[in-house]
């Protein structure tokens, strides 16, 4: 089942929604800057819609079935989430438009700052990183701006773990540190005696994600903290793995001095086939003045003649400002983030509230569990000994056959079911990442472990079966050496 | 489910968890329904003044554009806003192929080779193309020209993400975009000339023969495009530009206080492994039916760690599906129509202004949809009395970004500002005064 480009849909002259004439008189058009051509599709509104309603069916979606992907918190995205953003009292505000005229945005973002500092149990946040990665490499450029500020300049090296996500080297590199990589030990942890020997003072920081991208919670977590501290290093926590944490620990608690939130997995904000996501940082009392700006800032007797519209609360007289840290590494991006996002992520923390929020993690890690004890039947789990987070590691073998976590991952899509991530973390052989989210009930995850059960009796008595998988989805497996070598990036290359 | 996995408690759980933290008390407000969220979250809403309130003048990087209505009803098909990033490309076809016709959209419009998935904004596109620029020179050219006339923000973005590289940023003192003062910084050690055109200040440049002069002294030149000029005007690809990108909110995105955006970016084949972020090729299944795929992505961060071309992951997945429907909706003419009707209204409202006794419209190059007015007083109080008693959103204060600028108001003017709109402006701007 393939759907044509939408250039080959349609006919010359069509147009899907036409202007209407000017209302004023045309002005001449500026001699030699006018385009001769334009290749854009040309197609009635029908043709569009049915051809874009074609494409949404060839994907899977949470929506459509479950969605297992480590370290993505795939979790449900609540629909009253979609319409808040939608608002035009949101949607519509420009976001150079007075402050004075924009309260309603400015008291969200405050509060929705406040929150996530109560959360992580930090001193300072900043809304303005657009994902993950961009957080990041925010949380990097403050480990440098800090040292920097502080005459302290030999600090060349950033601290990461064998485990960490590819965009924790690559935001390191970015900010122009070096990367020392510290092995994990026997139990998925730091290996505490190669940290030792990696803290000197060349350390600018350490990159840690806990639970890590094995799932596990790190039993030295404390120890690592006070090495690196040790060392006058800073400790950057990624947040992609949040979901385990919600109510259950503190990352600012137990030292972190930066931490980036993904919004876009822990609180519930959509994916969108690959964003928008939401990367906000959050910093200990000694880094507040070095976050991305504009932040928002409140003041409590703020002047009530320059509020126009209806303050929040009846004869509170808060105002908010839009300010730059004093000594902010700059902004990030224009303008102030992922207001759309920001409204979604504050609906989905006040629907759930502090008991809410721990049930999330307590529900993500129980899920988790008992699905590493399900599948842990089948599959080896490297860490099976653990208790895990809100997601595991298994391996993708199977005794006696000689199929890979591939061709797992392609025959559970014959299921309805999305692969886990597969081939990540890279210390793993083999590698199944798992993470059911809270939002499943546990008769998905029984219908996964089934799925996964009779994988692994097909891995032994027809190995073929999963060799070719999937063999019901719109597709088979692609051929990426053909995509890498010739290289068709648009349809003007099909055309010549 | 805790008999199967061997636990007494939900709570035993989290026994790795130092004790000392454990189970915090986090002081958030209680739990609401979903009918009290939407009340609450729609009077916070209400305490905005949006721009289906009020005819709004305001342009500066993000632009009050109509969203025709098959834009959000595509968007809101959970099977395309629930999906994940498109990985596992036989159960993502839907998003690839998009993004495929996203690319081809922008190879079109920007008359570029190769075009990627997307950036977070126009303004870290802008910073991308920086390191790409340095990428392409080997790491021996560490010189960049910006414009002083590119947006003031991206221009910002871009020294954000250089801080640690050692880079010299050069060419963006004052206001005034003197391209052979620009062109005489490009020298031996320069990466990358980059421009904006039309340019923050509205104005339109013709740049034929520019990028032989970057080339000549091997740098590249960039140009910064709003998307909807392009419906009229000259693709930089036709001139020569080697990168072309810019903020792609006025293709279907709603103003939403700035965000979430698009930054579109478009380059020459030759630069291809260069480049940053994703991108969709279009492959064959093993049963040769044609389909799509995520390629290249040895450039990218998942594969090459610490060497990758940047650190881009998450991107603008969702807002490029925005900006693929509103392209396929308007359409060759509808484009068109738009860019023809900002121009149009930009220089109704231009000639009016210029005519009031006190104002004076500055652009002394052709533009597109926004001018330069020189104002007789602050732009903040001519702001604050267009707002307050005629409930209208008035134009960007240069003065905030240019020192000899004060007194200066940049506005934009598009399809959805009414002839009675702008009559009204000149009118309440007349009052100003008196």
């Amino acid at each position: 089942m393939t759907e044509p480009v939408i250039y080959d849909i349609g006919r010359p002259g069509l147009c899907a929604m036409p202007f209407p004439a000017p209302d004023v008189p045309r002005a001449p058009l500026p001699d030699g800057m006018v385009r001769d051509e334009l290749r854009l599709p040309e197609a009635s509104q029908l043709d569009v819609v049915r051809h874009f309603t074609r494409l949404s069916a060839l994907n899977h979606s949470i929506d459509k079935g479950f969605y297992p992907l480590g370290s993505c918190t795939m979790k449900y995205n609540p629909r009253i989430n979609e319409d808040m953003a939608r608002l035009a009292g949101f949607a519509g505000t420009h976001p150079m438009q007075d402050e004075e005229v924009a309260q309603g945005n400015l008291h969200l973002m405050f509060t929705l700052q406040e929150w996530l500092k109560e959360i992580g149990g930090f001193a300072g946040a900043s809304l303005q990183p657009a994902a993950g990665a961009h957080g990041e490499f925010a949380g990097i450029l403050m480990v440098r701006a800090y040292h920097l500020d502080r005459g302290d300049t030999q600090r060349r090296k950033i601290l990461i773990p064998d485990s960490a996500h590819g965009t924790n080297p690559a935001s390191t590199a970015m900010s122009g540190y070096s990367v020392v990589e510290i092995p994990s030990d026997s139990r998925g942890n730091v290996d505490l005696a190669a940290l030792r020997a990696a803290c000197d003072d060349h350390v600018a920081g350490l990159m840690l994600t806990n639970p890590n991208t094995l799932g596990l919670f790190d039993e030295h977590v404390q120890e690592v903290v006070d090495l690196v501290h040790g060392c006058g290093g800073l400790v950057y926590g990624d947040g992609a793995n949040m979901n385990a944490l919600l109510g259950i620990a503190r990352p600012g608690d137990l030292g972190f001095d930066i931490l980036h939130y993904n919004l876009h997995k822990t609180f519930g904000t959509p994916h969108g086939g690959g964003g928008p996501g939401s990367g906000p940082v959050a910093v200990c009392e000694r880094l507040a003045h070095f976050l991305p700006g504009p932040i928002v800032e409140r003041v409590d007797e703020g002047n009530p003649s320059l509020v126009r519209r209806e303050p929040p609360e009846d004869g509170d007289l808060t105002y908010y400002h839009l300010v730059m840290p004093p000594k902010s590494i700059g902004r990030v991006k224009v303008f102030h983030g992922h207001m759309g996002i920001f409204v979604r992520a504050y609906a989905y923390i006040r629907m759930h509230g502090p008991d809410g929020l721990r049930r999330v993690a307590e529900h993500a890690v129980l899920n988790a569990n008992y699905l590493q004890a399900r599948v842990g039947q089948w599959f080896p789990i490297p860490q099976r000994d653990r208790i895990c987070m809100h997601e595991f590691v298994a391996e993708g073998t199977v005794p006696g056959s000689d199929v890979r976590a591939l061709d797992i991952s392609k025959r559970l899509m014959d299921f309805g079911i999305h692969p886990p991530t597969n081939y990540f973390p890279l210390i793993v052989h083999e590698a199944l990442m798992i993470e059911p989210t809270e939002t499943e009930s546990k008769a998905t995850l029984d219908t996964f472990a089934a799925a996964m059960a009779q994988i692994a009796r097909e891995a032994v008595e027809q190995p073929e079966l999963l060799h070719q998988a999937p063999h019901t989805t719109p597709v088979s497996r692609m051929d990426e050496v053909k995509a890498a070598r010739e290289l068709v990036l648009s349809y003007w290359n099909v055309k010549q | 489910m805790l008999e199967a996995i061997g636990a007494p408690s939900i709570d035993a759980l989290f026994s790795d968890v130092p004790e000392a933290v454990r189970f915090p008390d986090l002081r958030l407000p209680a739990a609401l329904t979903e009918m009290e969220v939407a009340a609450e979250l729609t009077e916070i809403a209400d305490w905005n003044l949006s721009t289906s309130q009020a005819p709004i003048f305001l342009g500066a990087g993000a632009y009050n554009h109509y969203i025709p209505s098959t834009v959000d009803h595509i968007l809101r098909r959970g099977e395309f806003f629930t999906a994940y990033t498109p990985y596992q490309p036989e159960v993502s076809q839907g998003t690839l192929q998009a993004i495929f016709e996203y690319q081809s959209m922008i190879c079109a419009l920007t008359g570029m080779e190769v075009a990627n998935a997307s950036h977070y904004d126009g303004g870290t596109a802008l910073a991308e193309a920086v390191l790409m620029a340095v990428n392409a020179g080997r790491g021996q050219r560490t010189r960049i020209v910006l414009s002083p006339t590119i947006h003031p923000q991206y221009r910002q973005v871009v020294r954000t993400y250089t801080q640690g590289m050692g880079l010299e940023i050069v060419g963006d003192e004052g206001s005034a975009a003197d391209l052979a003062a620009l062109l005489a910084l490009v020298d031996s050690r320069t990466a990358l000339l980059a421009l904006q055109n039309p340019d923050f200040l509205g104005q339109l440049d013709n740049l034929d023969g520019l990028a032989q002069e970057v080339h000549a002294r091997k740098a590249l030149l960039c140009v910064v495009a709003n998307p909807i000029s392009l419906g009229l005007l000259k693709p930089p690809g036709e001139y020569g530009a080697d990168i072309v990108l810019g903020e792609g909110q006025p293709l279907g995105i709603p103003l939403s206080f700035g965000g979430p955006y698009l930054g579109y970016l478009a380059t020459r084949q030759q630069y291809v492994r260069r480049m940053a972020g994703r991108l969709v090729g279009q492959t064959a299944d093993t049963q040769g039916r044609t389909g799509y795929v995520l390629t290249l992505s040895t450039r990218e961060q998942h594969i090459r760690r610490d060497k990758a071309t940047s650190n881009i992951c998450t991107n603008q997945g969702l807002l490029a599906l925005a900006a693929t429907v509103y392209l396929a909706t308007v359409g060759k003419c509808g484009l068109r129509q738009v860019a023809e009707l900002c121009y149009h209204k930009a220089h109704y409202a231009a000639s009016r202004i210029n005519k009031l006794p006190s104002y004076a419209v500055c652009s002394a190059k052709p533009f597109f949809n926004e001018f330069v007015v020189r104002c007789p007083k602050a732009v903040s109080q001519i702001n604050d009395f267009l707002l307050d008693e005629w409930n209208i959103i008035g134009g960007y204060d240069l003065g905030r970004d240019y020192t000899n600028l004060a007194n200066h108001m940049l506005v934009a003017v598009t399809e959805m500002n009414t002839r009675d709109q702008i009559d009204e402006l000149v009118t309440a701007l007349t009052e100003v005064v008196l």
